[in-house]
């Protein structure tokens, strides 16, 4: 059977944003608001 | 749990963000969340970079998804993808309008701007191996000695020292040489290390 002489990548595991990356995302769509006014669009950030 | 959330496809978790369940987006990062990482990664081979990078496609991702705008029901991934890679476009013109300084290559900057200034420990070696010529200049003879400080500690030329002293410069330069002889004899007579 053939050896397998290269490294298993580890790279592609921690190939991932940080926990805080993706709190953040949550936290901003949670925040962020659309409201809608004679056919316009605002955007509000309501923490 | 994670059956289920395999189960619901991309566009339904989509539709459901849009109509405001919140917890859809959580899923859709989820699960797209290392390939669009790697995607950005393997184009800019920096971490910090490809946090940012990342952060701005997802921002990007919301805004688009509560303004109403997204019209590309069922391909979703792809679409996150060309906003992410449009950004890496972006991080790339701004690098070349602005080149940052890359410090990872063989030449180092600080081997250039290097602090010159001691710190605490040779501080401390320096102003004792001051201390000890101070200590062996005492040593000296006194015509020597006078010599010495003059020209040393008082940065006096040997002119200026043969007409404070009233000697010629010829004696001066000699009393000088003498000073130095002898200072080299005590040191090596005694094993004195004066270096920092």
């Amino acid at each position: 059977m053939a050896k397998l002489y290269s490294k298993e990548l580890k790279h592609s595991e921690t190939l991932k944003p940080t926990e805080e990356t993706v709190k953040f995302l949550l936290s901003y769509s949670q925040a962020l608001s659309v409201i809608n006014c004679n056919k316009l669009k605002f955007e509000a950030l309501l923490n | 749990m994670i059956m289920r959330k395999e189960l619901i496809s991309d566009a339904v978790l989509v539709s459901d963000y849009i109509d405001g369940n919140e917890k859809s987006l959580a899923v859709l990062i989820e699960r797209h969340k290392q390939k669009v990482y790697s995607f950005i990664y393997s184009k800019v081979y920096d971490r910090d970079v490809t946090e940012d990078v990342f952060q701005d496609t997802f921002i990007k991702v919301i805004k688009t998804l509560k303004l109403g705008k997204y019209n590309e029901e069922g391909k979703f991934l792809p679409w996150v993808m060309r906003i992410a890679h449009n950004l890496v476009i972006d991080h790339f013109r701004k690098n070349n309008r602005m080149p940052k300084f890359d410090n990872s290559t063989e030449f180092n900057i600080f081997s250039v701007i290097s602090d010159s200034s001691l710190n605490a420990e040779k501080r401390i070696i320096k102003e004792q191996v001051e201390d000890d010529v101070r200590r062996l200049i005492e040593e000296l003879p006194d015509d020597q000695k006078q010599v010495l400080v003059m020209r040393m500690y008082k940065d006096m030329s040997f002119k200026e020292i043969s007409e404070l002293t009233g000697v010629s410069i010829n004696t001066a330069l000699g009393r000088m040489r003498y000073a130095l002889i002898n200072l080299r004899k005590v040191i090596d007579k005694h094993n004195i290390v004066l270096t920092n």
